[in-house]
């Protein structure tokens, strides 16, 4: 080159300069860090605070006693979010990886652009609207509140975020991957389920687990579909069906055609009594809602790291 | 008259406990072009990687010795990064132009370092891409994107956005291996006039190409802990026919790797 280009620029400024502006934006990235931090840690911090006095072996196994008295517990609420988490998980969890899949090899047809919009939608309709949709179909024509017509109304939560993540996280496998596989003349379902499903299984249990916990944390659609119960015991009835001699279909049926309770409808009930004892668990309720949705994600990391392990060895 | 430009001492790298590099020692003449060549996984991409700290992008690595640039250790803690990259500058595997113009590709580097003027900036664009051989295929879509330049344009594109900050040293990882056999020559036509201008180090699969372009050779292999070792460095002409070491000579032979 003609010269030294550096000849007309003070480096030595430029560096200084730099260096300056660095020190800035790396300042401002850190407040930024630690502003979106605090309500996160405030917030687990005070429903500790408020909550783990209430907590105890009897919280989680005693149903709730008479309003106003003190003592009893919530299993009716944990138990029944558990078991419409694990309804609605299995219901959208399938659903919503075939829907992925289909996104994923015909992006561009109609049918392909029509879902993916439909899922956008369905992600951006407020929760108490599909439980008013949930209520019209799961409620009314079966004439009960139900365990199942819950679990079909958080399905309904979770397929959007699990559909859209797991899309994303599906396409950013490698093409050459399901060519190689294909190549070796393996149906395109094997290539599905065992090489691209499995390359991008660390993604695809992130949205999930984002999914399981929106579902869990749902209130407003459960209003319309589950009720609440505070008699719901899964172990009662199991324990109630085996003494009267109950057929397994009977105890199924108990379990998920009863009015249901769920943790956020109970804190969101108990939170409201004028008993200062219910107001206390509310506050319990809402410390099992957080560790739950805890437990579930450590649970899910547990497993990747578990089988990051195996295939990789 | 032979200077040495860059000198390696005792450098070793680690990517946390796992030793990649392990104790290399080498000169890099001044204006003349060093290849590395070796099998692969031998540490010779650390070991290139280490000459501007782009090592210091992976999590967990570190390095000791010293690399010498001009007199000043390259691995001292009040070193600026952005100094040694500006005078250490890089070309890699797959080509990589950013998604924007030819113009704005090359001009990227000299705004980093505050020449504003367009005046200027046109003249270094031009005087690059003529560096890189690139100016008559471009010189009339200098507005276009930069990604839609056929793959040995692209690396060349690359080449000259390198030189665009006028680097002391250039570093090329494999630069050739991702083109096909006409731009690949190109590429090594290059590699020869800009040897005038730069000290060139390249690190390179494909032995003829390292006899080819190169006027030195060092020749790395992993030892038993599986740490690139330098097996022999010498004058290009003197690996490839008169080689010291059994391993060498095993190895342009093709008798393994």
């Amino acid at each position: 080159m003609n010269g030294d280009i550096f000849a007309q620029v003070n480096l030595p400024r430029v560096y200084r300069r730099r260096k300056w502006v660095n020190n800035i934006i790396l300042g401002l990235t850190g407040l930024t860090v630690i502003l979106a931090g605090i309500p996160l840690v405030w917030i687990v911090i005070y429903v500790i605070l408020k909550g783990w006095r209430v907590i105890n072996l009897d919280f989680f196994i005693h149903l709730p006693t008479a309003m106003g008295a003190t003592g009893g517990g919530v299993t009716n609420a944990i138990q029944g979010s558990i078991v419409m988490v694990i309804v609605a998980a299995i219901i959208a969890i399938p659903l919503a990886l075939l829907i992925a899949f289909y996104l994923l090899y015909y992006p561009q047809t109609r049918l392909g652009v029509a879902i993916r919009f439909s899922t956008d939608l369905l992600s951006g309709v407020p929760s108490i609207v599909i439980g008013i949709f949930g209520y019209a179909l799961f409620v009314l024509p079966f004439k009960h509140f139900s365990a199942l017509a819950g679990g079909l109304v958080l399905a309904m939560i979770m397929l959007p975020v699990v559909v859209r993540s797991s899309e994303e996280m599906l396409k950013l496998v490698p093409k050459e991957l399901r060519e190689g596989s294909l190549a070796l003349g393996a149906p395109e379902w094997k290539t599905s389920l065992s090489v691209i499903l499995v390359a991008a299984m660390e993604g695809v249990v992130t949205g999930i687990m984002l999914g399981l916990a929106r579902a869990i944390g749902e209130t407003a659609p459960l209003l319309f579909t589950a009720l609440g119960n505070e008699h719901y015991d899964v172990f009662g009835y199991i324990k109630q069906g085996i003494a009267t001699n109950q057929s397994l279909w009977e105890i199924f049926h108990k379990i998920l055609a009863e009015p249901t309770d769920a943790l956020p409808l109970t804190l969101w009930k108990y939170a409201q009594q004028p008993y200062p004892e219910r107001v206390e668990q509310s506050w319990g309720v809402a410390l099992v809602l957080m560790l739950l949705v805890l437990l579930l994600n450590i649970g899910a990391r547990t497993w990747l790291a578990w089988k990051r392990r195996q295939t990789h060895g | 008259m032979l200077t040495q430009k860059i000198e390696i001492r005792n450098l070793s790298v680690f990517y946390k406990s796992f030793r990649a590099v392990n104790d290399v020692t080498m000169p890099v003449y001044e204006n003349k072009v060093t290849a590395i060549i070796g099998p692969s996984g031998c540490g010779k991409s650390t070991l290139l990687r280490s000459l501007n700290r782009m090592n210091d992008l992976v999590p967990g690595s570190h390095s000791e010795g010293e690399i010498i640039l001009d007199g000043e250790n390259l691995l001292d803690a009040g070193v600026d990064v952005v100094d040694v990259r500006r005078r250490v500058g890089m070309v890699f595997q797959r080509p990589n132009p950013f998604p924007m113009s030819v113009y704005d590709n090359i001009a990227y580097g000299p705004r980093l370092y505050g020449v504003k003027k367009k005046a200027i900036l046109d003249e270094i664009v031009e005087e690059s891409l003529r560096g890189a051989a690139l100016w008559d295929d471009v010189k009339d879509k200098l507005k276009q994107s930069g990604m839609a330049l056929s793959g040995g344009q692209q690396q060349r594109l690359c080449i000259a956005r390198a030189i665009a900050i006028q680097p002391e040293v250039l570093l090329m990882d494999e630069p050739a291996s991702a083109l096909d056999p006409i731009a690949t020559l190109r590429i090594e036509e290059l590699v020869a006039q800009l040897q005038e201008r730069y000290t060139i180090v390249i690190v390179t699969h494909n032995m003829q190409e390292a006899a080819r372009v190169s006027d030195y050779t060092a020749f790395m292999m992993m030892n038993e802990q599986r740490a690139g070792e330098l097996v022999e460095f010498d004058e290009t002409a003197a690996i490839f026919t008169t080689p010291q070491d059994k391993r060498t000579e095993d190895y342009i032979t093709g008798r393994f790797g």
